[in-house]
């Protein structure tokens, strides 16, 4: 059973702020989604390899060579948050 | 391929205009300037779910913390499709990343279905399904499921729609909701163009690794096949919640296979009863989800604010990521953030991946003695939108069922409209084992001989 404390302390992890009334709210979420999630339990994996695509999937490689970058405009499209070609971000205490 | 050649390309246009202005499935319209090359697809046009990145045109995956995002660089899917002449008129509007059934979920609009506007078109490709539904003009819709999102809304919208193998189509260029879930595929009218797009998508990719090399045979040769084994697994059957109307046609459906010669059987298969297919999806697209949208952070792209009011980087994210995401995207990403979590991982994702394996293990021991497997597509037809939206979340993933299970093991998938209930449209749901899309495309192929 999950407390709210332990809500807000997933959302905190999350980078997601909540208001005290939505982690109650979440915690019925969580609850029930959980509960849901714990029927798993009852299927037998003892000698089970985990599957994590559906598929085999191997690591493929590609030569060290250096191929065509984005130009400057093209990286600095999406964003205002810009100064002397460097992404802005907030200051770090 | 003449049904989807456009003669009359303003035209075209201004009905695509005209029936957005009433469904509402466009997130935007592009109205095509540079000239196509040309190719097999010369003349046809193609629209884009939304979470795939088209140049220079918005991309938002439906979600407000992408809202203004347009990337630099086209998805692989839609440089091979423009590659083979194909006409870009847009994106279409889907759930936010992914996260919905009924495409209520979308910052921007809430489609709604061409057979009856009260009703959701379905999702998380909502949008890629109602405009197939809306426009008279044969395109190539282009959709992506997870867990279901493509035959989804096909069966809601009354059109076809194909999910193909996990590995089949590139994902590169796609917002991912989960990587090892998410598969690109095609919604049209017709089969023969169905068969068609995936061609033209299909293939390995050295920009996404999960591509496979094996070769990608002619889809667009269809043919009709008779001599096939089709399972229903009884726990579809037996879903609780699945409507006279849906049932009724599905069988009709069987009848009509029988009478082409296809041997259709009940099979057992429990790993594909609601609670244990579910939550092993469940499970695994939202730990997946949590961690894909971590770099949803408002640096570089998206949603922003101004720096220079921050002490402190974790305020910041949170700030943007509270403002950017909605109520489901943080629902999820809370509980998949808790999943993988340490204590809880080996009990939640870990075990989901096992099941997974064993979900795999029986697909594979049917497809050993039988060629395809069907079911209804969705268990009910499209619910109005103010239903849906009383739904809580357990019932609405409960309404994934028949499509998690396939979904969650990779294999390939096809709706194909099979009539009508209360005036909306039902689906077929084939599935095939791993890569054998020709054979569910065959089969559908099939299936419609003699129709009209």
């Amino acid at each position: 059973m999950i407390e709210k404390e332990e809500v807000k302390k997933v959302a905190e992890n999350a980078r997601i702020n909540v208001t005290d009334e939505e982690a109650e709210n979440l915690k019925e979420d969580f609850k029930s989604i959980l509960q849901m999630f714990e029927t798993l339990e009852d299927i037998d994996t003892e000698d089970t390899e985990p599957s994590f695509h559906p598929i085999d999937v191997e690591s493929k490689t590609r030569e060290d060579k250096p191929k065509e970058t984005l130009k400057k405009e093209e990286v600095f499209q999406n964003t205002s948050n810009e100064e002397e070609n460097n992404f802005k971000g907030p200051k770090v205490k | 391929m003449k049904e989807t050649e456009i003669t009359d390309k303003e035209d075209f246009l201004q009905q695509l205009k005209e029936k957005n202005e009433k469904y509402q499935f466009m997130r935007e319209i592009n109205e095509p300037k540079e000239k196509e090359k040309s190719g097999k697809l010369a003349n046809t046009a193609f629209v884009v779910k939304d979470a795939i990145c088209t140049k220079n045109t918005t991309t938002s995956a439906g979600s407000k913390i992408l809202q203004n995002y347009k990337p630099v660089f086209n998805a692989t899917v839609v440089q091979k499709l423009k590659e083979e002449g194909a006409t870009f008129y847009g994106k279409t509007n889907q759930d936010e990343f992914g996260f919905g059934t009924f495409n209520t979920n979308c910052a921007f609009e809430t489609p709604k279905n061409p057979h009856d506007t009260d009703r959701v078109v379905g999702g998380s490709s909502g949008g890629a399904g109602a405009v197939v539904a809306a426009l008279d003009q044969e395109i190539i819709s282009i959709g992506e499921s997870t867990g279901g999102s493509i035959t989804n809304p096909a069966a809601y919208n009354g059109v076809i729609g194909i999910t193909p193998t996990y590995g089949r189509v590139s994902r590169h260029g796609l917002v991912s909701y989960g990587n090892s879930l998410d598969k690109i595929g095609v919604l049209s009218k017709n089969i023969e163009t169905a068969a068609k797009g995936l061609k033209v998508i299909s293939g390995e990719d050295p920009q996404d690794q999960t591509t496979v090399s094996k070769e990608v045979p002619d889809y667009t040769d269809l043919e009709e096949r008779t001599n096939l084994k089709a399972a229903i697994p009884k726990q579809y059957i037996e879903l609780e919640g699945l409507e006279e109307g849906v049932e009724n046609n599905f069988r009709d459906s069987v009848e009509k296979l029988e009478a082409k010669g296809i041997t259709v059987e009940e099979v057992d298969m429990p790993l594909l009863s609601a609670n244990y297919s579910v939550p092993a999806y469940y499970v695994l697209a939202m730990t997946e989800a949590s961690t894909n949208l971590a770099k949803m952070s408002g640096i570089r792209y998206g949603l922003e604010k101004n720096p220079e009011n921050y002490e402190d980087y974790n305020e910041y994210f949170s700030e943007v990521r509270t403002e950017g995401f909605g109520k489901e995207a943080k629902r999820r990403i809370m509980i998949g953030t808790y999943t993988r979590q340490a204590g809880y991982r080996d009990q939640y994702y870990i075990k989901a991946a096992k099941v997974r394996t064993k979900i795999i293990e029986e697909f594979k021991q049917v497809f050993e003695e039988y060629d395809v497997i069907i079911s209804p597509s969705m268990p009910n037809i499209a619910p109005k939108i103010s239903e849906a939206r009383d739904m809580n979340p357990e019932e609405i993933y409960a309404m994934d069922t028949l499509t998690v299970g396939p979904n969650l093991a990779g294999m390939p998938m096809i709706s194909i409209p099979n009539g009508k209930s209360e005036g909306m449209p039902t689906g077929l749901h084939i599935i095939g084992d791993h890569f054998e899309e020709k054979k569910i495309l065959d089969t559908a192929y099939t299936y419609q001989q003699g129709e009209k």
